[in-house]
């Protein structure tokens, strides 16, 4: 790029609708999830209640305590698989017609609608069903649906930081005869590790972010917060859900922010 | 690269593939196959019980097509139709104003642009159930938008602006946002302005500069947007079901409907075949035209 440009002022006006597009509602949920009024929009003064109420409410400490195992188990599983995809991937002199195969592979979850992705996975799991009946929609299909997406993610995220760091201290380990297994620990894994937490990042994130996925794999037993708000919709708004909403927006923020600081590298 | 001990190309190879077999295993059991599968699927038909019969027909495309028990109903033709008109607008909405914002992020300073930037992403990761909540909070009857809507005579007073086609289609361009943003960022970032310089030495109108220095420049990224916003449009149902009422629906309508509430394996696996093939005219075009930009 060349010098920055000086942009109109009428290109400034026109970008600011963007912001309030994505910030208004998210904005008023926040703004609504600590108002006292129990029914209505009608505001009447600051409160913590409702807050304090969620801690209360067995479902949804139930779909809270569901969305972590999901977001976390998923995570762990996605990261190892990920990060091992990405080292075999990036570091072999792979034939040309494979390498294009194996690239064809980890891209698919990326580039797949996720309805689509979700419809496969019940037929995966269907499938899985006629060779043991034991298999039920659940948590176990919940996480075998995210762990299916995000090795993609880590892969892809772990694997750019490979081609940045290039062959060379590799090559200078082996040249003074580290055992491969001392230079992935000594070399290879400590260039990595940042890459590898911001894989296992947005991992959580988009487990997190997932609702179509999970809403066709869940079983009766296993609602997630998302799969718990959808129904509570069909009731109505509650200020119980505004505060759940908020608790969720502001985890997000928290992880993008935490994203961020460890891709940071990408810039310089 | 040099590879060490490891001197024969077998060796290395099979390190290589016990590396990567468990992910990729992975990948083939339960995306690919399954993918596979569901395409055989269409294909087939299913019992009382939601069980899928093994035996080949055409029925579910007869059935896509309109051609239902009952005759001919006009139904499925209006959904295909209102999705790529829907996606079209939302597409045209979302573009449109991701257009200026990517230009105003590119122009602010480095550290601004990283908290811009945030501010697109955070909404993009945030839980699309929960921006749909959002809406209608947003879009209730005591709030704003309702009232200021009620006033111009567009609804009644004392409704809420859900459930609506407008509704929808405001929902659907900001959940696209910030997917046509951020193609459309990296691809400014890296505009030539020397070239605008130019057109502007020779006394080229404004317009002429926008269309002959800039647009051009900026059609990489353009068309990743349009692609990023458009194809995951037709394939939404939470946004539909929520802010546009039970008439009101999309492709992704009509799989939930298969895949949920009426057990129609077979025929959701028809109808996802649909949203796949514009999927990949999607990622054909991406190939032809987008290749400049990164998506991740």
């Amino acid at each position: 790029m060349s010098e920055r440009r000086k942009i109109h002022p009428v290109v400034t006006m026109l970008a600011l609708p963007s912001l309030l597009l994505l910030y208004l509602p998210l904005v008023a949920v926040a703004v609504y999830s600590v108002n006292s009024a129990r029914i209505g929009l009608v505001w009447e003064g600051f409160t913590l209640r409702w807050y304090r109420e969620l801690l209360h409410n067995e479902a949804m400490l139930d779909a809270a305590r569901n969305t972590m195992i999901l977001g976390l188990v998923s995570t762990a599983i996605a990261t190892v698989l990920g990060t091992l995809l990405a080292l075999g991937l990036a570091r072999f002199p792979w034939p040309k017609p494979i390498a294009r195969t194996l690239d064809v592979i980890v891209d698919l979850p990326v580039v797949t609608p996720d309805i689509i992705f979700a419809a496969a996975m019940v037929i995966a799991f269907s499938m899985l069903r006629s060779l043991w009946a034991g298999f039920v929609p659940g948590m176990l299909a919940m996480v075998i649906g995210h762990v299916t997406f995000q090795i993609s993610f880590v892969a892809l995220v772990v694997r750019s930081r490979l081609v940045l760091i290039g062959p060379t201290l590799m090559e200078a380990g082996r040249d003074l005869y580290a055992s491969s297994f001392y230079l992935f620990r000594k070399v290879t894994l400590p260039l990595l590790l940042p890459a590898i937490v911001a894989g296992a990042m947005l991992a959580f994130t988009l487990s997190l972010d997932d609702f179509v996925i999970s809403f066709f794999t869940a079983g009766p037993k296993s609602n997630t917060l998302p799969i718990l708000i959808y129904s509570a919709q069909r009731r109505g708004l509650s200020p119980q859900i505004h505060a759940i909403s908020t608790l969720i927006v502001i985890l997000t923020v928290a992880l993008v922010l935490g994203l961020e600081r460890f891709t940071r590298y990408r810039k310089a | 690269m040099w590879y060490g001990h490891w001197v024969s190309r077998r060796r290395l190879l099979g390190r290589a593939t016990s590396l990567i077999a468990s992910g990729i295993l992975w990948l083939l059991l339960f995306l690919v196959l399954p993918g596979v599968v569901l395409v055989v699927v269409a294909f087939m038909s299913r019992d009382a019980d939601g069980q899928i019969v093994w035996s080949a027909t055409t029925e579910n495309f007869r059935r896509l097509l309109g051609f239902g028990i009952l005759g001919w109903s006009a139904d499925n033709g209006w959904i295909f139709l209102r999705s790529l008109w829907v996606a079209g607008v939302t597409t045209l909405v979302a573009v449109g104003l991701a257009y200026p914002t990517a230009f105003f992020i590119a122009a602010s300073s480095p550290r601004l642009r990283y908290v811009w930037l945030s501010l697109v992403v955070v909404p993009m990761c945030t839980n699309l159930v929960v921006r749909t909540y959002a809406w209608e909070l947003l879009l209730s009857p005591q709030l704003p938008p309702s009232m200021f809507a009620a006033w111009l005579g567009l609804i009644e007073p004392g409704r809420a602006l859900y459930p609506n086609p407008g509704a929808v289609y405001v929902g659907l361009a900001s959940t696209a946002l910030p997917f046509a943003v951020l193609p459309l960022y990296t691809n400014v970032e890296r505009l030539d302005w020397a070239i605008v310089e130019a057109a502007e030495d020779l006394y080229a109108s404004r317009t002429r500069v926008f269309f002959q220095a800039i647009l051009p420049q900026t059609l990489p990224g353009l068309s990743v947007a349009v692609i990023l916003t458009f194809v995951p449009a037709c394939g939404m149902f939470v946004i539909t079901d929520r802010l546009g009422g039970s008439n009101f629906w999309l492709v992704g309508n009509l799989i939930q409907q298969q895949f949920g509430p009426s057990r129609d394996i077979p025929y959701g696996s028809a109808v996802c075949i649909v949203l796949i093939v514009l999927t990949l005219l999607g990622l054909y075009l991406y190939r032809r035209r987008g290749k400049a930009i990164e998506l991740v």
